[in-house]
Order: C-alpha cells, then structure tokens, then sequence
C-alpha cells in the first residue's frame, strides 16, 4: 500500500487543482478550506485504515481505472459494502473523483456513497460541491433536483451559505418537482444548522403559498419541522391546502391532514358545545366523559359552524376511499378531534375495512378503534363481528379486539359476546385466555344484568385444568365480590377449598385476601386456611406471604381466642424473612393489633384501620385515557408522549378572527374566466339592491362559467376589495363584448356600488331572500353572484369587528353552495377530457351560450338559425306524476320535459311543473326545498305565495342531470309540509336537437366510430311503415333534430346531450320492409345503450 | 421521518442496512431482538417498539422483517404503509422479495430505496415512475420494456368502468388514478390506467349482503376422557357455486397439544401431521360435488392425559374461478382517446382470505 500512496497524493492533488481551477464560480471563502485539503489528503493517506485493507485495494485500483465498466463494477461492490453496514470510508477519495462521471448509473452510485460517508470525510466531500454547483444550473429538471438533493443530504456544516442559495434558488425553480425537493432540503438544512431558522422560514413561507400538488405535501413536513408554532403562515394558505388535498400525493395527504387539524383546532370554536342541536340520537354517556365541553353561558347563541371549518370536513372525506390506510386513518382522526359528534360516524366503515389489510396495520387500527368505542360504544357496534378473534391473529391483536368487544358489550348485545368469550377461554394461548377472563370480569361489572352469570360461569372455570386460567379467574372473581360481597359466602367456601390446588401466587394471594376481607362469612373455614398457611409460609412467594399475614391480622381481631397463637407464630416467621417489605410489614401489624406499652394510641384504631369498607375496584379499559394523545399518532400508539409531539390545543372558546384566511386574488378567477371566454364576472353587489325583476330577466344572461366564478368566490367567501375591483373592471369589459343591452344600467350601478361601498354598508338591511338564493337558486346566477358578492363585502366589512351576519347564514346554506363548486370541477374535468371532440363539433358550447343569454327575452323559437340549438321538431308531452295529491296533502304535482333549451343554465333540462292545489283551503309558499344528492344543480321555482283551492299554476324549472338518468330527488315544501318527489328522466331528454348538414353528420359520424358506435337492428310491428311514422317514433323517445338526408333508406337525427354539450347521432337504416338497421354514435356509451333500448322498444311497437 | 431501515431475517441476521439521515448504529436494533425473543410466534413481535432514543416500527412480510428506525412523533401507519410498499415494490422488481433476492439486486434495491426516500418523506412510490427511474433487473427489463413502449403509445386514456350495483358495496376505496367525483356522481369509475399492474378498487360488501360461504364443513372431533384415542371426521362440500368448481381446496389446522399422532384416511389428495408443531394440513384439491372429500381416522394421544378442551379450528382456503360471490359485475369498459379497438376480458375469481371453521 505504501508504494501507491505517492502516485494517489499527485493524483488527488492533481484532481484537487483541478476542482480549483473549475470552482472558480465558488464562493472565494472556501478558497482557505480548499487549501486545507490537500493536507487533510495527505493526512488521510499517511494513516491508512487497516481494516479491510486486502478487499479494499483492488477496489481502489477499479475505481482508479479509466474503464468505466470496471469503475462502475467497483461502485456496485461498494454499494454492497455500504448496504452490509461495512466500512467503505478510505475509498472515499478515489470515489469523490468520479462524481462528475458522464455515465447516470454510476453517478448515481456515487451519490449514494457521498450522501453515506460525507459527514466522516467533510473535508473532501467538498470536492464534489462545484459539481453539484454546476448541475443546479442544469435545463433538466431532474438533474437539478438529484443535484440539490445530494447537496443537501451531505452533512458538511461549511456548506450551509451555499445550501442556503441553492435552497433560496430551487424555491422559486419552474419546475415543481425541483421545488418539491427544495423543501425537502429545507429540513436538511435545519438540522444541520438550526440557526439558519429564520431564513429557512421565510423560504416556508414563500412555498407554502405554491399552488403545486406536488409541493404542498413536502412544504408542510418543512413547516412541522421547523415551525409548527407559526400557525399564522398557514392562515393564508389554508382554504388553498383545503382545495389542493385531493390531488396531492397521498403521503402529502397525511401531514396536511395532520397539520391542519391542529391548526383548526385553533381557529374555530367547538362544534361539539350545543349537543341539543344535532345530536339528540347519540348516548349520553358520551357527554359525560368530556366535562369540559359542558354547555357554558355561550349556549345562548346558537353554534355556527364556520365554512373554513366545513371546508376542510368537506374536503377530507373522500379520501377516507383512500387505498392509502395512513390517510384513511388521519381522516379518521380529523373526524374524530374536528367533526360535530353525529358526523364521527362516517369514519366507521373506513376503519373497519383497514381491518382487513395487513397485521401491522390492524394493530394500529385497532389501537385507534379502542380508543373510540370507550367514547362512542354505538360508532363500531354495528361491525362488532369484525372484531371476533381468529385463532391464527397474533396475540397482541387478539387482545386488542377483547379490549373493543369488551368496549362494545351492552345489555343488548352481552349474550353474544360472552358466548364468543367462552370460546376464547378455551384457547390454546393461555395468555389470551387469561385476557379472555378480565374481559369477562369488566364486562359483569359494568352490565349489572349479567353479574351473576358471569361469576357463576368464572366459578365454573375455576375447576379448569389449565393454571393460568383458573387464576386469573380467582383474581377476577376477588375484584367482583368485593362489588357485591354479601350472597356470595358459598363462592368463598368454594375457593377455599381450591386453594390447595392452586399454586400461582397472585391466585393464591387473593383466596387469602378474600378469606381475610369477609372472614365473618366463612368463620370456621378462614382459621382453617390460616392453620395451613402456617405450616408452609416461608415456602411461599412474596406476595401470598404478606396476604397470609393480613388474613392472621384481620382473624386476630375478629377471633383472636381461635387464632391468637397461628397469627404470633406467623409474625415471628414473618420478622424474620429475607424480604424487608415483609418484615416491615410484620412490624407494622405487630404495633397495630398487638397491644403493649409502646403501640400507643393507634391500637385503638385497629379494627377501623384493617377491617374498613374498601371500594370495590373499578375494572376498566387500558385505554380509557389513551385520548389525550391525538389519534393515530406514535403517541398514542405507545401511550407515551412521543419526542415531537405537538399536543392538540383545546378549541378555544372565541373564534380567533375568521378574516385572516381571506385569500387577496382568488386565483380561479382569473385562471378560469379567460379560458370559458365570455365568462362573465360577479356583478358588484350593487346589483343586489336593485329590484327583483331586473335580476329575474338577466338570470338568462348568465353562463355557466360566470355561474361557477360566483359560486367558487362565494364558497370560499373570500373576495375582497381588489377581487371586486377586478371583477368590475373585467365585467366591464365583458358587458362589451357580450353587447348586452344593460351596459350603460351596469355602468350606474358599478358607480351606484362604489357609493355603497365608502359607506361601508353596515346599516343596510339584508332582504331575507338573499340567503336562500345562493343556494335554493344557484340556478339563477344573477342572484347567486350577487349574493356572492354581498358574502364577501360583508366578511370584508366585518373583519374590522363583529361578525353577526356570516353566522345568520344557515350551516346548510353554506354547504350547497360548495356542492355547487364541486360540480363545476366535474364539468371542467370533463370538458377537459372531451376537449378534442368539444373543437371537432362546428361551434363551441361557450358560443352558443352566450348567444343564448344574448337572446333573453326574445322566443326561443328563433333560436334555431343562429344557435343550433333547435327548437323541437316534436313535442309529444308525456306528463308524468311528480306528486300525488292523496300523499301531498291536496298539493298534486305533474311535470312534463317542454324540450326547450333551459333559460337559466344551458347544462339543465327544462322541466314544468304543473301544480294544482286539490284540498279545500289555500296552500302558501310552495317551494323547493333540500335535494339529494346535495350536489344536484337545480333551478328552482319562485316560491308560489298562495295556491287557491282548485288552483293550478304551472311553474318551470332546469334541472341538471349531468347526463345520467339518476332521479333528482328533492322535496317540495309548502309553509307546513315537506313532501319528497322526483324526477326521473328518459334518457332522450337528457339531450337537445343540434342541426348539421348532411356532411357534417358523416364527418362527425366517422369520428365517433368503433367504441363509440352502438346498434342494433330492429323488426318492427308492422312492415312497412312509413318513414314518417319512424321518424316520429324517434322523436318522441328522444329530443333530437332530423337531419335532411338525401337517400331514401337513411334517416338521420343528431342532438347533443345537455349537460357535457356531447354529439349524439341516430342514423337508421331501412334495410327492408321491417327491419331497420339502428346506429347511434356518440362518447356517451352509457347514454346510447340506454337510448337505443328505449328505441328499439319505440319501434318495435311501431 | 424514516431515519434507516434494517432488514433483518428468521435467524436475526441484519442482512441490508440504509440510512437516509444521519447514520443509525444498528446496535438500535438489539431492542428489535430483545422482542423478538419474548414474542413466542414471529408475527407476535409489536409493530411498534420505544427505545431510549429512538422509535422501532416494524413489518414482517417474506419471514423479513423491515425496520425502520424512527426519532421524533410520526403517524406509525404512514410508516407502515410504506413498508409494506417498499415489499411491494420489491416484489414487483424481483418477482419475489427473498433474502436471496435483495441481496442479488443490492444495488437496484439500494437505488429504489434512495428513490423512494427523500430525507426520510416518501419521494416516489409509484411503481410507473419507479421503473421509469430505476429499470428492473435484466429477466424482466426486455419484458417491461416492451410492455412500456406500447403504452407509451397510450397518452391519455380513460375508462369508464360502470358498476351494476352501487348498492352492493358496502365502503371502497380506490388506486388515486380514479376520478372520485365521476364516481360520486355517476357511479362510473373513470381513470386514466398508470402502466403495469395495479389495483384499481377494493370493495367491502355490505352486511345486508348476505354472501353465501360456498362451502361448508361437517365435522366430528371427539377426544373420550381416559382414552388414548380420539376421533377425527371431517367432509367438506360446496354450497351455491352456480355449477362452478371450488378448487385449491387447502385446510389447515393447528390440533390440539395432547395430539401425539395422528392416522387419517383422506378420500382424496394427500393430508401431513407434523408432530412436533400439531400442524395437520390437508391439500384436497378439487371438490366433487357427486363425491365429497372427506378426512377420517384415529388421533392417538398422551396416554394418561386428561382430554383436550377446546377443539381445533380449520383455515380453508379455495379459490372459484369465473365467479365473484359477492356478486359484483364489471358492466362495461370503454376506452377513449385511443384508435385501436382493444382487447377486453374480464376473468372473475373467489378466494377465501381469512377463512376459519370453529368447531
């Protein structure tokens, strides 16, 4: 070895000048540092490690080589060295070297070797910093990232100022993936230097505000490392982290979830105060543990729950679907510490199905579901089956399911669960036999009905072969006598007569207790036992000989003529035993029952003191107190406070200031409007003021994006000055384009509103209906945004101080209107899958909207031309019943599809009701009320004052169905009653005429073929019908527009479905006299299997 | 977060070690092994075990024994979960996740795991972007390669997958690929497929969905007190299959600890007693409608030993091909965004999981 050290030493010099000449970009503070290494090298060399000497060189000399196979070849060994835990750190200069290799494979192995042995070599692992200088700077993202991700794993505390810029740097890189790994490189660097803490903050902050998915998750395990204090970074971020959640990474998921129920821990008030309100179905026994949540002189006003607060339940509980079970599991925690109590319970199944994953898993689930069923017996009943025990779980899982179906047992349910015990006793694993046995102990305690069973079963197992089994019974059996000691003298004699035969000390030590406790129940046979105790006490365990020196006190002192010479000779053995404990013992009782000059005072006292009332022991879960560990935390699991744990705050009992959430620029806003093209934005609130039917006409005017921008602003309920002034100015410029003819009426009101504004509208008056219509009438979206806007101004209004108004609105309000946001995410999603069929079509469905909206006002008959959208070409009106007037209390209701293009949203069916009042007095607000799913998107009705006996009224709505035939369910409400109906839709009318030339028809039909054609050929009833008999036929199944067709045997329809805006072609061919040959082409398959099903039925009856 | 990671076999030998902080010594794992000895069973050992200073969370897959080395607070089933994805991961790379196996591809498990790990939060667990990132050891790297240049032809698809009844299930969960609002709203599972294998949804039927087991067991076990004998009768037969064939029919069970031996005559397949473990196991294969199996004989025990007390529970496993008891049906599948017609097939399947017959 020592030949080569001379030739290393030029070498490594060499390549040190090397690096120098090339680390000219470096920082010239290094330059001393650099100097030092080519000692530190020599250094290194001069005393060669003689571990691994003989493996080691040839490595060296590979890695020295100039073949890169060999290099690599000694790269992969040295990997395996590393992997087994050798040291490999001598290689460390010839490997350093190759940091810069061109070859990815094995640069990446030399990543690994730096990243491993840096922190032992720091001198020269700064070698390698120019290289990864260099590659920071590099087009490709993902060299970039691996460059910082080295950079930053390599513990070498002189780097930190250039840790810090390439952090500072990577932060604002364009690529996500280098700022994801930026923030992972901020807690390297914390841990490296703490002192860099303020800066490393600062750069927290800057990423915390990045909209990426793939950030967010990384961000915030930065933020809980660093500074889980500063809750106010989150303030800002936080509707946006609520947003982003679905999409982010499912590790990125758990700690946000994590985070950010901490966080809302602080920031909103208990939704678990006014437990009359929603949880009237829950046990009491559930309020009775938590003391602190007890209804204080807050009750008086009705708990509001805050929307931020909604928003995070809302948006976290899809991913309780997660495949992932650690976020299952940290929604379920979010649940339990943030939800109103009667909500917990979604959570159930979740957890239940995590118990069908791996071991590992299930022990924590079940550890987590232990914890809960002490509180909420009724969450986790219905699955109790899930918790009956395997023979082939291990043991500690095992226990855990007793502990919950110990939790779980009731009145109701005992029998089984003791039936499913007694299996358990019988097990082969003694240790969960015994466990079997506690279980069944706490279960008699706690249901007094079956007390007596239990002990009588537990005497039974007394007699059982095993040891372990027999004893713990005797030990469970003591607890429950002393419960209830007075009938029970026969179980007494009974264990006595055992006692012999038992030989487990803590058995034994209770029997001895037992005869001690209640030796006045059995007064012949406790001196008996006392006799044989004598004869064999200094064989005893410890244990059973400070029990047996108990039961001598208590006989002495209550028949001391029997035992008197047994308890001195049992004294004396015991003053002399090798255990202090017992000796001090013997002392003590001596003194106290024995009376002589020195005993005192305390003699007297004896009885009192030794045979007192004791209370019975109370038997409860292990983990009863296990909650004040936050859920599904290492703490918890451990029920020790793990290091870094961040205790969750109780909530407080004022809301900090709700403002400091608001969010300046709603970013979707802007993102979205320009590219639905005439979007039109929030009118200025303004708007609000003016009369009713002004916003009744320009509902039409709406489309649907504006629709959206209002409904997303106003569910996050964060719009404030500069968004409005935006909106204005954007309106302006659409009121403009979109040549509506209220231009100059907006331009008034915009002044109108900013007068309104420097007022700081607080004594205005808000009309009742204002809360309902950004729910009940999302469909009207003048109303939506204008209340949209007016939410806002008023959060804006009362940031300054109270906040009455934003707690007026109802909590139900809140939430429609974000199922309402959610829907436009579907849209969107689809129109963006759809989007190259969206342009194949001849015009845009953001055209024809806006020319619709054009055209309020006018009949829609002359829609035709210009639009496309046809008029019908047929319209049958089937009525169907929507409510019957026996069930509506005399308030019938019948609803026909009209075929018109919706007024109010072009993605809505347009539906009439006709509502006649059958019952002999007059009905009064007849109106929409909830609907499920919740997320549906209908425009509702006016509410109809009054309805005259024999009255009917005809009333149009839209409905959006999304193009699925599910029903729309909702009910409809008059001033007393609410009556459940809905609307079920065919198929064929989920769909509009859209005409197109014949050409067109062909082109589009020969997009739309393979997965998207469907036929069938079809015989009909009667040969020969005529075409228009078909034709009708078809029209009255399905809303569709003819196509004019040039051959004979072809008939052609085309239409588009309502709601996705998606062509649907029906193209029949009459092959002969019957039969016709029934083509549709569209992306819907679902809907053309549906509808050629109700075709063919048409027309096979035709 | 994750600190290191040990991987530590049946014998107790720490055979891989990886660090992605500051080097652990991996005398942190001699707590592992202080558990490891007072659980009675392998699978007895917690998965979570405190250290003075540091946090042991274990899985044990493959008789390896994964772990991983914890500082500070962390939710122990984020650790969990991406253990168990490193075996799966592992598994996917080497078609089995051996000891062998890791130590041959050390170098590729080395780079997965670097991968996989950034700082100790999860990086990349996908396994599509993993093989992207790392390729697979040479067997099966012209095979992955070929399969992923095919569907790099496939940029942007999505499938529609509608479920006949939605009521039937009880609680799913899903691989992140699918659209949940699509699904909320039309119960229609659309996503756009990540490359090779993968499980799109679980499912859990509901309780009011009573699913018929479709095989029962008649069984009589009897031990007479004095006797040195007992009495061993057990018939299994199919319930409900439709006509289809309960196949892979495997029973186990652990017999009680007076058994000495036991002398059975199975009607068909072959059965083992091992008399040191009491493990009886009965490989029976096919069941025949026309012809049960069944499993008879003598159990000779401890003479002079009182009669065993409990009686032994049976494991079966089987599988039912073409058929899925909990009656869930794929409806359709539709592709979109791409020109060629694709090739669909469904292939149902029953498997017992964890099924036990008490007797």
């Amino acid at each position: 070895m020592d030949r080569g050290f001379p030739s290393l030493r030029s070498e490594a010099a060499g390549a040190v000048r090397t690096m120098l000449a090339s680390a000219e970009s470096l920082q010239l503070t290094l330059k001393p540092e650099l100097s030092q290494e080519e000692q530190a090298l020599t250094h290194t060399n001069g005393k060669p490690k003689e571990t691994h000497k003989a493996g080691n060189e040839d490595l060296k000399e590979m890695l020295e080589s100039n073949k890169e196979s060999l290099k690599l070849e000694a790269m992969k060994r040295v990997v395996g060295l590393i992997s087994k835990g050798k040291n490999a750190s001598e290689l460390f200069p010839a490997v350093v070297k190759n940091v810069a290799s061109k070859n990815i494979e094995l640069k990446k192995l030399v990543y690994v070797y730096l990243v491993r042995y840096a922190e032992e070599q720091q001198d020269l692992a700064l070698l390698s910093i120019s290289t990864f200088q260099r590659a920071l700077k590099d087009p490709n993202q993902f060299i970039r990232a691996s460059a910082l991700r080295v950079l930053s794993s390599i513990r070498v505390p002189i780097i930190v100022p250039i840790m810090m810029l390439a952090i500072k740097e990577a932060a604002t890189d364009l690529s996500p993936y280098v700022r994801k790994t930026s923030a992972h490189a901020i807690q390297k660097l914390y841990s490296l230097d703490p002192d860099q803490k303020e800066q490393l903050i600062e750069v927290i902050e800057k990423l915390l505000k990045d909209k990426s998915t793939l950030v967010a998750g990384s961000v915030v395990v930065a933020f809980e490392e660093v500074c889980p204090d500063r809750i106010d970074l989150i303030h800002k971020n936080y509707r946006k982290l609520c947003n982003l959640l679905v999409d982010v990474e499912e590790w990125g998921q758990v700690v946000i979830i994590s985070m950010l129920t901490r966080y809302a821990r602080t920031q909103f008030t208990s939704p678990w105060k006014e437990d009359a309100v929603f949880d009237e179905n829950n046990e009491k026994t559930f309020y009775d543990s938590d003391s602190e949540e007890k209804k204080g002189p807050t009750e008086a006003k009705p708990y509001m729950m805050d929307p931020d607060h909604r928003l995070l339940l809302r948006n976290t509980k899809p991913l309780l679907q997660s495949r992932n079970t650690a976020v299952v599991m940290s929604v379920a925690q979010l649940y339990w510490h943030l939800a109103p109590k009667h909500e917990v319970s979604v959570v159930t199944k979740s957890l239940v199905r995590l118990l069908r994953s791996h071991r590992e898993v299930q022990y924590i689930v079940l550890q987590n579901i232990a914890t809960m069923s002490i509180q909420r017996k009724g969450m986790f009943e219905p699955y109790m089956k899930s918790f009956y025990v395997r023979s082939t779980d291990p043991t500690h899982i095992k226990t855990l399911k007793l502990e919950i179906l110990t939790n779980l047992a009731n009145e109701a349910n005992i029998s089984t669960i003791l039936r499913e015990f007694q299996t358990y006793v019988k097990s082969q694993d003694k240790a969960f036999a015994a466990a079997t046995i506690q279980a069944i102990g706490r279960c008699a305690t706690n249901i007094s009905e079956v007390t007596d069973t239990c002990l009588n079963g537990l005497v039974l197992l007394l007699s059982n072969r095993d040891e372990t089994v027999v004893a713990e019974s005797v030990v469970v059996i003591k607890k429950l006598l002393q419960t209830q000691p007075t009938q029970h003298s026969e179980i007494i004699k009974h264990m006595a007569k055992l006692f012999d035969n038992i030989t487990v000390p803590m058995a034994r030590a209770s029997i001895l207790w037992l005869m001690g406790e209640y030796c006045d129940r059995v007064p012949k046979i406790a001196p008996d036992v006392l006799r044989k105790m004598a004869k064999i006490f200094t064989t005893e365990e410890d244990i059973v000989k400070l029990q047996t020196v108990n039961l001598a006190a208590k006989l002495y002192l209550t028949n001391s003529k029997q035992t008197k010479l047994l308890t001195q000779y049992i004294l004396n053995l015991g003053k002399y035993d090798q255990n202090y404990d017992i000796r001090d013992r013997t002392r003590f009782i001596r003194q106290l029952i024995v009376p002589s000059e020195k005993s005192g005072a305390l003699n007297k006292y004896a009885r009192r003191i030794l045979l007192a009332p004791k209370p019975a022991p109370v038997l409860e879960s292990a983990f009863k107190d296990r909650d004040r560990f936050q859920l599904g935390t290492l703490s918890h699991s451990l029920n020790v406070k793990a290091s870094g744990y961040q205790e969750l705050s109780d909530w407080p009992a004022v809301a900090p200031d709700p403002s400091v959430r608001n969010v300046e620029v709603i970013e979707p806003v802007k993102e979205w409007a320009p590219s639905l093209g005439k979007a039109k934005q929030p009118k200025s609130d303004a708007k609000f003021y003016s009369d009713d039917e002004e916003k009744e006409e320009e509902g039409s005017e709406r489309s649907t994006s504006s629709e959206d921008d209002s409904s997303s602003s106003s569910s996050s309920n964060s719009d404030s000055g500069s968004e409005e002034e935006s909106s204005e100015e954007s309106e302006k410029t659409s009121s403009g384009s979109g040549g509506s003819s209220s231009g100059s009426e907006k331009s008034s009101s915009d002044a109108e509103s900013e007068q309104r504004q420097k007022k700081k509208t607080k004594k205005r008056t808000r009309k009742p209906a204002a809360s309902d219509s950004d729910s009940d009438e999302n469909g009207n979206a003048d109303q939506a945004s204008s209340s949209a806007t007016e939410s806002s101004s008023e959060s804006e209004s009362d940031s300054g101080s109270d906040s009455p108004a934003p707690q007026k609105k109802a909590e139900a309000n809140t939430q429609p209107k974000m199922a309402v946001k959610s829907k436009k995410e579907v849209s969107l999603l689809d129109l963006d899958d759809f989007s190259p069929v969206v342009t194949n079509a001849p015009k845009p469905s953001v055209i024809s909207s806006s020319l619709l909206s054009d055209l309020e006002g006018l009949s829609l008959s002359n829609v035709s031309s210009a639009v496309q959208v046809t008029s019908p070409s047929f319209g049958p009106v089937k009525t169907y019943e929507l409510l019957h007037h026996m069930t509506g209390k005399g308030l019938a209701a019948k609803y026909h599809f009209p075929r018109q293009p919706c007024l109010y949203q072009p993605s809505m069916v347009s539906v009439q009701v006709i509502l006649t009042n059958n019952s002999d007095h007059a009905l009064e607000e007849i109106h929409i009320g909830e609907r499920s799913p919740a997320s549906l998107n209908v425009h509702c009705f006016n509410t109809i004052e009054r309805l005259e006996p024999g009255a009917s009224v005809t009333v149009s709505m839209g409905v959006d169905f999304s193009d699925s035939t599910q029903a729309a369910n909702f009910q409809l409400c008059t001033k007393e009653d609410q009556f459940g109906v809905s609307i079920q839709p065919a198929v064929g009318e989920l769909l509009m005429p859209f005409t197109m030339t014949e050409a067109d028809f062909s082109r589009e039909q020969r997009n739309l073929q393979g997965m998207n054609e469907t036929s069938a050929t079809v015989t009909m009833a009667t040969a020969n019908t005529p075409r228009q008999a078909i034709s009708k036929q078809v029209l009255s199944v399905a809303n569709v527009g003819a196509v004019s067709s040039s051959q004979d045997n072809m008939l052609r329809f085309s239409g588009r479905t309502v709601s996705s805006k998606a062509l649907l072609l029906v193209s029949l061919d009459l092959k002969d006299s019957s039969a016709v040959l029934l083509t549709i082409n569209t992306e819907k398959t679902v809907m053309a299997s549906m509808l050629l099903r109700d075709l063919t039925r048409a027309l096979a009856q035709a | 977060m994750i600190h290191s990671l040990f991987l530590i076999n049946a014998s107790g030998d720490i055979f891989l070690e990886k660090h992605w902080k500051s080097v652990v010594s991996r005398s942190v794992c001699d707590y592992f092994f202080e558990a490891q000895e007072r659980a009675s069973e392998p699978e007895n050992v917690p998965p979570v075990i405190p250290t003075p200073h540091h946090y042991l969370i274990s899985v044990l897959r493959h008789r390896i024994y994964f772990v991983a080395v914890i500082q500070s607070e962390v939710p122990p089933l984020f650790v969990i979960e991406f253990l168990h994805r490193v075996v799966d991961t592992f598994q996917d790379y080497f078609g089995v996740c051996t000891e062998a196996a890791i130590k041959d591809n050390v170098v590729v498990v080395y780079e997965l795991l670097e991968e996989m790990l950034d700082n100790g939060f999860p990086l990349a667990t996908e396994s599509n972007i993993l093989k992207e990132l790392i390729k697979p050891p040479t067997i099966l790297r012209t095979m992955v390669n070929t399969i992923t240049g095919l569907l790099m032809l496939l940029p942007l698809r999505h499938s529609p997958l509608r479920t006949r009844n939605p009521r039937l299930l009880d609680d799913v969960s899903f691989h992140p690929c699918v659209r949940f609002k699509r699904w909320e709203a039309e119960r229609i599972l659309s996503f756009i497929p990540p490359d090779g294998n993968f499980r799109l949804l679980s499912y859990h039927v509901s309780s009011q969905n009573l699913v018929a087991i479709p095989v029962y067991v008649k069984h009589n076990i009897t031990f007479r007190e004095g006797s040195s004998q007992g009495r061993f009768d057990l018939t299994l037969g199919p319930k409900q299959t439709m006509g289809k064939v309960v196949e892979s029919v495997l029973v186990s069970s652990q017999l009680p600890r007076g058994v000495l031996n036991a002398n059975l005559n199975p009607s068909q397949g072959t059965y083992t007693f091992d008399p040191v473990t009491k493990l009886l196991s009965w490989d029976v294969g096919k069941i025949n409608p026309q012809k049960l199996p069944s499993l008879k004989g003598t159990m000779s025990l401890q003479a002079g030993a009182s009669k065993p007390d409990e009686n032994p529970t049976f494991n079966i496993q089987f599988k039912i091909q073409q058929m899925a008891i909990s009656g869930l049906k794929v409806n359709r599948l539709d592709m979109y965004g791409e020109k060629y017609k694709p090739f669909k097939g469904i292939k149902y399947m029953t498997k017992a999981g964890k099924f036990q017959v008490r007797t």
